[in-house]
C-alpha cells in the first residue's frame, strides 16, 4: 500500500484550522431551490483549502452537505447510500435522538431548525471574516447565482467572546493532535495516554485508530468521477470520501443566569464558593487550568508551547479518588485521558489484566480507551457576553439568547461524536456514578427506573462524597444536523455528478 | 451461597398462530422495549428470584449465508419461540412457581407453539422443551435478587442518614464515619427497618455437581491430552487453511432493520442483546466452538473474578445455546450501556475471546490464529454483528435502575459494614462508595 502525503489543497481548511484569528463568522443553513443554479454557485464558490497561507487568510469559506442536500444535487443514490447510516438517518431520527439525550425540551420537535422536511438544511455555508468585513465578504461570495439557487433557512450568527464560552470559562483548550504525517503506529496497544490521534479518525480515506479505512463511498472511475483521488485501500476505485469528513453542528442554548444563580444559591451567596462549584462542574478553572496537578511525564501531542503544557499536560491517573477533579466533571466525561489498559501493565501483567485479574478497584477499567472517541471541535459562541457577576441578577425582559454553535469533525459519527455524547456526557452511570449526567450539558430527564439524574457528586479526600442535588437543565438543544464536509475534489464531483444523468 | 441457574424453553411456533403470538407478546409491553412488569400474562415482578427474563422469536435472517459454502439447498428450520430467564435457586421449583402464578398466561403463549395441547402439564412441557446452554456467565455468583434489593435499600438508608446528619459527618474522619454507620445499621437491623438476609449455604446436590465439574473437566482434558497432542498439527493445519479462505459476510443491514432494532435499545441503563447465526460447516469449526465455549463455561463457573468477564464489567448474565444439532447458535446477554459502547468494549477489551468464539460462525471477519484480527476490523465486525442481532419482543430486568457496577458498589458497602474495624486506607475507600 503506497502511503502518500496529504494533499492539503484538497482538504477544506476547517479540518486543519479553527480560523481563530478570524474573529467574525456566520453560517448559512440553506435549502436548494434550483439545482442548476445551485450547481453554478457551487462551481464558482471560493472554498478555502487547508494549505498554509502566508500571511494567514483574512477570510475563509467552507461548505458541507446533508444527505438531503446530496439527494437534491442528484448525486447517484449508490454513492449517497454508501455514506454512514448516522449521516443518512440524520441527527433528528427518533431513536438517535433518544441516544443523544435529545428528549424533553431538547427534543427535535422543539428545535428551531433541523427537524422535519421543512426545517432541515441541505447544506451549510460557513463564512469567516473579520467582523467589519463579514457582511461584504458574504455579499461578494454569494454572487449572482445565490438568490436563485438557495432558500435561506436560517443564519447562525456568532459572537467573538475572546476565547471564553458563555458560562464564562476559557474554551477550546483541549484538541486532539492530528497525525498528519501518519507517523503514529496504531497497531501496538497504547500504554500511556497520548494526544496524537490517527489521521483517519478525522479525515476519510486514511487508516483510523484500528488501522482500518472507515467506510465511505468508493466508485468505479467514469468521466465524472475522473477528478477524484483513488482509494488507498482499493486502488482501482475512486474515493468520494477521501480528504472529506463528517461535520456535526448543534445549536446549544446556554442559560448563563441559571448556572450562576444555581451555584450562587448552593454556596449561600459566597461568590468564591459559587465559582469553585462551577469550576468543579467544568473540571477546569475559569482561566482554564486543570483541577489536577500537571504530569511530570510529557504527553505526546501536547506542547512544546508552554501555555499548552500548563493547560493540557495532565491525566486523571494521579487522582484515582476524584478528589481533585470530580469524575462527573465535564472535561472528565468528555476526555477521561485514559489509555488501552488500566495501570500501564507490561508483559505478563498485561495478560493477567486481559483475563480480568488486573486492578480490583470499583472504578478501574470502566471506560473505553479514549483514542477511539476523540472529536475535533470547531464551535463558536453566539449572543452577547454576560459576566458571572451580572448573571446572578434577575433577567431583564427580552433577555437575548446565548449559547454555542457546537461544531465538530469526525470520520465516524457513531463511534466518536455519538459515543461521547451518549456513553460519557449523557450517561447517568458514567465511571461508576449514578443519578447524574454532565453537569453542564445534561438534560436531567428521568431514565426508566432512575427518576433522579440531576445530582452532582464531588468526591472528597477524607469523607463522604459531597452531593449537590437538583441541578437545573443549563443547556438546551435548539437545532442540529449531520453534514458531510467534502474534499475539494468531491465538492466539484457533487457539483457535476448529477449532470450526466 | 445461593447458586444462580438459567432456563430456556424453546418451541417451534405454529405458523398459523404467529401473528397471534406477536400480538400477545406486544400486549406484555407498555411500549416498544418497555415491559409491563405486572402484565397479566407473566407478572414478572411477582417472582422474587427472577433476575432477567425475555421472550424472543428466533427469526434468523441470515439462513442463506450457508450458500457461501456452496452445496445444495438452504436448510429449513422451524421458527422458534424462546422463553428464558436467569434465577436464584433451581429451575424445577421456579417452573412450579411459573405454573402457579402465570399458568394461564403461559398456556396462552405456548398454545401458539406446535405440540402444545390444552391438556398438557405445563411444567412437564416446559421441561421437555428446555434447551440447555453450552456456556453461561453470571456477573456475581451467589448474589440473589433479594440481596440486591436489600443492599440497595441499605445504601439508600446510609445516604439518607448521612444527608440528614450532614453537619455531624462533615469533619468526621473515615474510620469514625464507618463506626458511626455501623452503629446506625445495628439500630436499623434490630428495629427491622433494614434487613440483610444472611447468605444460605449452597444445596448439597449443587455443591457435589459443581465439585465434580471442577475436577472432572480437567481430568477429561488430561485423558484426552495424548489424543489432542496427536491431532494438534492436523487441527492447526485445517484451521489455518479455513481461516484464510472462509468468506466474510459483513455488509450493513438495511436502515429499516437497524431502526427496528433501535426501537428496543437504549431505553434503560441496561440493554438486552440476542445474536443468532449458523456455524461454519465441518468438524474443525464444530470442535473449536465446543472446546472454546466449554472453556468459557468452566472459567466462568470456577475462576473468573466476580463482577468481570475478562476485562468487561458491564454484563449481568450471558449465555450461548446451540440449536438444531449444533448447526446454529444463539447468544444472549444483558449488558449496561448502549449497544455501540458494548461492541466497542468487546473489541477493545476482549477481542481475542470474541474471535475465538464467534469466528466459528459463518461470515465473521477474517481471523488469524483464531484469536487475532477478526473483530479488530471494527466496522466489518459491527456490520456482521448487527446482521445477526434479533430484537427481544419482551425483556424484563428485576432491578432496572442498577448497573452491574451499582450492584458491586452496594455489595462492597455491605461487606465493609460487616467488618468491625478498618485501617485508614480501607476506611477512606469504603467511605468513597457512599
Amino acid at each position: 500500500m503506497r502511503q502518500s502525503e496529504v494533499d492539503y489543497r484538497d482538504v477544506q481548511g476547517l479540518a486543519r484550522f479553527g480560523y481563530g484569528k478570524i474573529k467574525g463568522a456566520s453560517y448559512a443553513l440553506l435549502r436548494i431551490k434550483d439545482v442548476a443554479a445551485a450547481r453554478a454557485w457551487l462551481r464558482s464558490a471560493p472554498v478555502t483549502s487547508a494549505v498554509v497561507m502566508k500571511p494567514p487568510p483574512s477570510t475563509a469559506l467552507q461548505v458541507a452537505f446533508t444527505a438531503s442536500g446530496l439527494r437534491a444535487l442528484n448525486v447517484p443514490p449508490a454513492v449517497i447510500g454508501s455514506f454512514s447510516p448516522e449521516f443518512l438517518a440524520g441527527m433528528a431520527e427518533e431513536n438517535r435522538a433518544r441516544r443523544l439525550g435529545d428528549i424533553g425540551s431538547n427534543a427535535p420537535s422543539n428545535w428551531k431548525w433541523g427537524y422535519g422536511a421543512a426545517d432541515a438544511p441541505d447544506l451549510i455555508v460557513m463564512f469567516f471574516a473579520d467582523s467589519h468585513g463579514l457582511g461584504s465578504f458574504i455579499e461578494n461570495s454569494k454572487g449572482v447565482a445565490w438568490r436563485g439557487a438557495f432558500e435561506e433557512l436560517r443564519w447562525l450568527g456568532t459572537a467573538d467572546l475572546d476565547g471564553v464560552e458563555p458560562f464564562g470559562f476559557v474554551d477550546g483548550i483541549s484538541q486532539p493532535h492530528i497525525d498528519w504525517d501518519r507517523q503514529r503506529d496504531v497497531t501496538q496497544p497504547q500504554i500511556d495516554y497520548s494526544n496524537v490521534v490517527a489521521l483517519g479518525e478525522f479525515l476519510l480515506g486514511y487508516p483510523n485508530e484500528y488501522n482500518k479505512y472507515t467506510d465511505r463511498p468508493l466508485i468505479d472511475p467514469d468521466p465524472v468521477s475522473r477528478g477524484l483521488l483513488n482509494a488507498e485501500d482499493a486502488p482501482d476505485k475512486k474515493d468520494v470520501g477521501r480528504n472529506g469528513t463528517y461535520l456535526v453542528v448543534r445549536q446549544l442554548r446556554q442559560d448563563v443566569r441559571s448556572l450562576w444563580q444555581f451555584v450562587n444559591q448552593q454556596a449561600g451567596g459566597d461568590a468564591g464558593a459559587a465559582e469553585k462549584l462551577a469550576e468543579a462542574f467544568v473540571g477546569r478553572t475559569r482561566m482554564g487550568s486543570p483541577l489536577v496537578p500537571r504530569s511530570q511525564q510529557e504527553i505526546p501531542g501536547i506542547g512544546p508551547n508552554p501555555d499548552e503544557i500548563c493547560l493540557n499536560q495532565f491525566t486523571f491517573a494521579k487522582d484515582p479518588a476524584g478528589s481533585g477533579c470530580p469524575f462527573g466533571a465535564h472535561v472528565f466525561r468528555a476526555n477521561p485521558r485514559n489509555a488501552d489498559f488500566p495501570g500501564r501493565p507490561t508483559g505478563l501483567a498485561k495478560i493477567i489484566t486481559m483475563l480480568g485479574f488486573g486492578p480490583r478497584g470499583l472504578r478501574d477499567d470502566l471506560m473505553s480507551p479514549v483514542r477511539f472517541h476523540r472529536i475535533l471541535r470547531r464551535g463558536r459562541e453566539y449572543g452577547p457576553e454576560l459576566l458571572p457577576e451580572d448573571a446572578v441578577r434577575p433577567a431583564p425582559p427580552e433577555d437575548p439568547e446565548r449559547g454555542l454553535h457546537f461544531v465538530c469533525l469526525n470520520a465516524n459519527i457513531s463511534r466518536q461524536f455519538e459515543f461521547l455524547q451518549n456513553a460519557w456526557i449523557n450517561s447517568t452511570k458514567f465511571s461508576g456514578l449514578t443519578g447524574e449526567s454532565d453537569p453542564l450539558l445534561g438534560n436531567r430527564q428521568p431514565v426508566p427506573g432512575c427518576p433522579v439524574t440531576s445530582d452532582f457528586t464531588e468526591p472528597r479526600k477524607d469523607g463522604i462524597p459531597q452531593r449537590v442535588s437538583g441541578l437545573p437543565q443549563f443547556v438546551t438543544v435548539r437545532g442540529g444536523a449531520y453534514f458531510f464536509l467534502p474534499s475539494l475534489r468531491a465538492f466539484r464531483f457533487f457539483a457535476e455528478a448529477g449532470i450526466a444523468r | 451461597m445461593t447458586p444462580q441457574a438459567n432456563f430456556m424453553v424453546l418451541a417451534p411456533i405454529d405458523p398459523a398462530r404467529r401473528t397471534d403470538l406477536e400480538q400477545l407478546l406486544d400486549s406484555m409491553n407498555d411500549g416498544p422495549g418497555e415491559v409491563n412488569r405486572a402484565n397479566p400474562l407473566i407478572p414478572f415482578a411477582q417472582f422474587g428470584t427472577l433476575h432477567f427474563a425475555r421472550l424472543v422469536i428466533l427469526n434468523d435472517g441470515t439462513l442463506n449465508d450457508v450458500r457461501a459454502y456452496g452445496g445444495g439447498a438452504v436448510p429449513t428450520y422451524p421458527l422458534y419461540l424462546a422463553f428464558l430467564g436467569d434465577i436464584d435457586g433451581e429451575v424445577d421449583s421456579f417452573f412450579k412457581e411459573l405454573a402457579r402464578r402465570a399458568g394461564d398466561g403461559l398456556r396462552r403463549i405456548f398454545s401458539c407453539c406446535e405440540g402444545f395441547t390444552p391438556g398438557a402439564d405445563l411444567v412437564n412441557w416446559m421441561k421437555a422443551h428446555e434447551a440447555p446452554a453450552i456456556a453461561a456467565y453470571v456477573n456475581w455468583r451467589g448474589r440473589t435478587v433479594l440481596q440486591i434489593h436489600e443492599e440497595a435499600a441499605l445504601r439508600a438508608a446510609l445516604l439518607d442518614y448521612a444527608r440528614t446528619n450532614a453537619g455531624e459527618f462533615r469533619d468526621l474522619p473515615p474510620r469514625e464515619v464507618h463506626r458511626t454507620l455501623r452503629k446506625f445499621l445495628a439500630t436499623e437491623l434490630s428495629s427491622g427497618r433494614l434487613t440483610l438476609t444472611p447468605p444460605r449455604s449452597a444445596p448439597i446436590v449443587w455443591w457435589i455437581g459443581n465439585t465434580l465439574n471442577l475436577i472432572g473437566i480437567p481430568l477429561l482434558g488430561l485423558l484426552l491430552l495424548p489424543l489432542l497432542i496427536l491431532i494438534a498439527p492436523i487441527y492447526v493445519f485445517c484451521l489455518r487453511r479455513r481461516e484464510k479462505t472462509d468468506p466474510e459476510l459483513c455488509w450493513r443491514v438495511s436502515q429499516a432493520y437497524s431502526d427496528h432494532l433501535s426501537l428496543f435499545e437504549d431505553r434503560y441503563v441496561t440493554n438486552q442483546f440476542n445474536a443468532m447465526g449458523s456455524l461454519k460447516p465441518g468438524l474443525v469449526r464444530r470442535l473449536t466452538m465446543i472446546g472454546v465455549l466449554s472453556t468459557v463455561d468452566y472459567a466462568a463457573r470456577h475462576f473468573v473474578r466476580r463482577g468481570r468477564l475478562g476485562r468487561i464489567r458491564t454484563i449481568h448474565f450471558a449465555r450461548w445455546v446451540f440449536l438444531d444439532d449444533k448447526k446454529r447458535m444463539v447468544f444472549f446477554s444483558n449488558y449496561d450501556g448502549t449497544v455501540e459502547a458494548y461492541m466497542d468494549d468487546f473489541i477493545n477489551k476482549t477481542g481475542f475471546g470474541l474471535n475465538a468464539v464467534f469466528s466459528n460462525g459463518i461470515g465473521y471477519p477474517r481471523t488469524n490464529w483464531l484469536v487475532r484480527d477478526g473483530c479488530g476490523d471494527e466496522q466489518k465486525y459491527k456490520d456482521f454483528l448487527r446482521r445477526h442481532t434479533l430484537p427481544s419482543q419482551v425483556w424484563y430486568k428485576a432491578y432496572p435502575e442498577f448497573t452491574a457496577i451499582d450492584l458491586e458498589r452496594n455489595t462492597r458497602l455491605r461487606k465493609g459494614l460487616e467488618v468491625s474495624s478498618m485501617n485508614e486506607e480501607e476506611a477512606r475507600e469504603w467511605v468513597a462508595l457512599l
